[in-house]
């Protein structure tokens, strides 16, 4: 669906609506509330909104009628903790990544968590083979004090790889059963020189799979742009002009070699290069790189687009991104031209298209 | 009998009882209150049983101590008060 898109923010979930080619705002829902993700509707209507409320912690809503009306469910929740257990505390702080496969949904949480559900959120289940690892308790933040999963892609044949912030990559092929990491060939410069490509230190912001082609992966990493075509077994460092910094990347849904990525000046000021929005585009694997600027802020721009607020729809034509400063900006001809949408947002936590 | 009270803005996600009840800790009084609506436990507690970090009590006017086991004494008529920290906010 390349006509309905949904913006979490600071302050709301927000359903845009595209009526050619303007986005409007169609409806606002949980105004007030940090929604930290949003999993837009299934061929039913069902989706899920998770919130991170300031005082009374997170929640887990979903909606059967494509986000009309909400109902409270379950949210994920650790065991109770071991006395003397090492890592942070078995506390769920955030739901920091939602995706389906099959009837089976995902939550990637903080502390560096990842649950399933199969009864629609009534319940959830840890994850206790990625949880028990023993590399885990040294699992550090990134951009949090603890740990989180912000990336997860799941296949139809059990396969599911999760993205760590700051742990690198996992991947299990069984289900679950048994996890590996698989961050090899990253690259760390914020680590001495002899652990810089240590996998398991390894910041990937975010990591996005093509869909059609699914052993394609590219990663938007702390410091670089990586490129895997073999699931993930081995990645490559590409070089995108302006700066390889950002935290945001959108795969092609068809085109394995085409990708999306919104640069920013790097880790110690996060804006965009000469405070001027542009997107980099690669549709050639990577080896090369176009820097689109049409339509997007072009002066006094201190728009962070950030890891999940850079979406592509399944016709790999339309495209959105929004702000931490809450702009929000689509594209219907691939990144060619962008336009802003008439209104002034709440900083943006996700965009899904859907 | 104690008197445990909730803020306002619970009301927003859950129904908060208002009531009066026997217990003689803090941690008897909250769970005479999730015995009525049993949602409310995860909006003032976190799954390790400890009360969230931008959730404070007062116990006639001093701040609830433990906040772990929750086991701040409740005198016959202590007026307990669960509300938003600023911290959170």
């Amino acid at each position: 669906m390349n006509d309905r898109a949904w913006v979490a923010t600071r302050k709301g979930l927000i359903e845009l609506r595209r009526h050619g080619d303007a986005w409007k705002v169609a409806r606002a829902s949980f105004v007030g509330d940090p929604v930290s993700m949003v999993l837009p509707p299934d061929a039913g209507g069902r989706m899920f909104a998770a919130l991170n409320l300031g005082h009374f912690g997170v929640k887990m809503h979903c909606s059967e009628d494509a986000g009309e009306t909400w109902q409270e469910v379950a949210a994920p929740a650790l065991p109770p903790q071991p006395e003397g257990a090492p890592g942070p505390a078995w506390k769920v702080t955030l739901v920091w990544a939602m995706e389906r496969q099959g009837r089976t949904l995902y939550a990637g949480t903080l502390p560096g968590a990842l649950f399933r559900s199969t009864d629609g959120a009534k319940s959830w289940q840890l994850d206790e083979a990625l949880w028990d690892r023993p590399e885990r308790p040294a699992w550090s933040g990134g951009g949090y004090d603890t740990p989180g999963i912000h990336s997860i892609s799941p296949l139809a044949d059990g396969t599911v790889l999760v993205g760590v912030s700051c742990a690198g990559a996992w991947i299990t092929r069984d289900a679950g059963a048994s996890w590996a990491q698989t961050a090899h060939g990253m690259r760390a410069e914020y680590m001495p020189p002899e652990q810089a490509f240590d996998p398991g230190i390894q910041d990937p912001h975010a990591i996005a799979r093509c869909a059609a082609q699914p052993e394609v992966l590219w990663c938007q990493h702390h410091n670089g742009i990586f490129r895997s075509t073999n699931g993930g077994a081995r990645w490559s460092e590409l070089h995108a002009p302006l700066s390889s910094f950002g935290f945001a990347v959108a795969a092609h849904p068809v085109d394995p070699q085409t990708a999306w990525f919104v640069p920013a000046v790097k880790d110690q000021c996060r804006i965009p290069v000469d405070r001027a929005l542009a997107v980099n585009r690669t549709r050639d694997g990577g080896a090369s790189f176009e820097t689109l600027r049409s339509g997007l802020p072009q002066q006094d721009c201190y728009d962070l687009v950030y890891r999940h607020s850079l979406a592509v729809a399944e016709d790999g034509v339309h495209l959105m991104m929004g702000s931490t400063t809450g702009g929000v900006w689509a594209s219907g001809d691939g990144g060619d031209h962008w336009t802003a949408l008439p209104a002034r947002l709440p900083p943006v936590y996700a965009v899904r298209l859907g | 009998m104690p008197h445990l009270a909730f803020t306002a803005q619970l009301q927003r996600f859950t129904q908060t009882p208002d009531l009066q009840t026997t217990a003689t800790t803090l941690g008897e009084a909250l769970e005479a209150a999730f015995a009525i609506n049993p949602q409310l436990r995860h909006y003032v507690l976190d799954e390790q049983g400890h009360l969230r970090p931008h959730v404070v009590v007062f116990i006639e006017g001093r701040r609830a101590s433990d906040r772990e086991t929750l086991t701040d004494a409740l005198g016959p008529d202590d007026k307990v008060y669960v509300l938003q920290a600023l911290t959170g906010g």
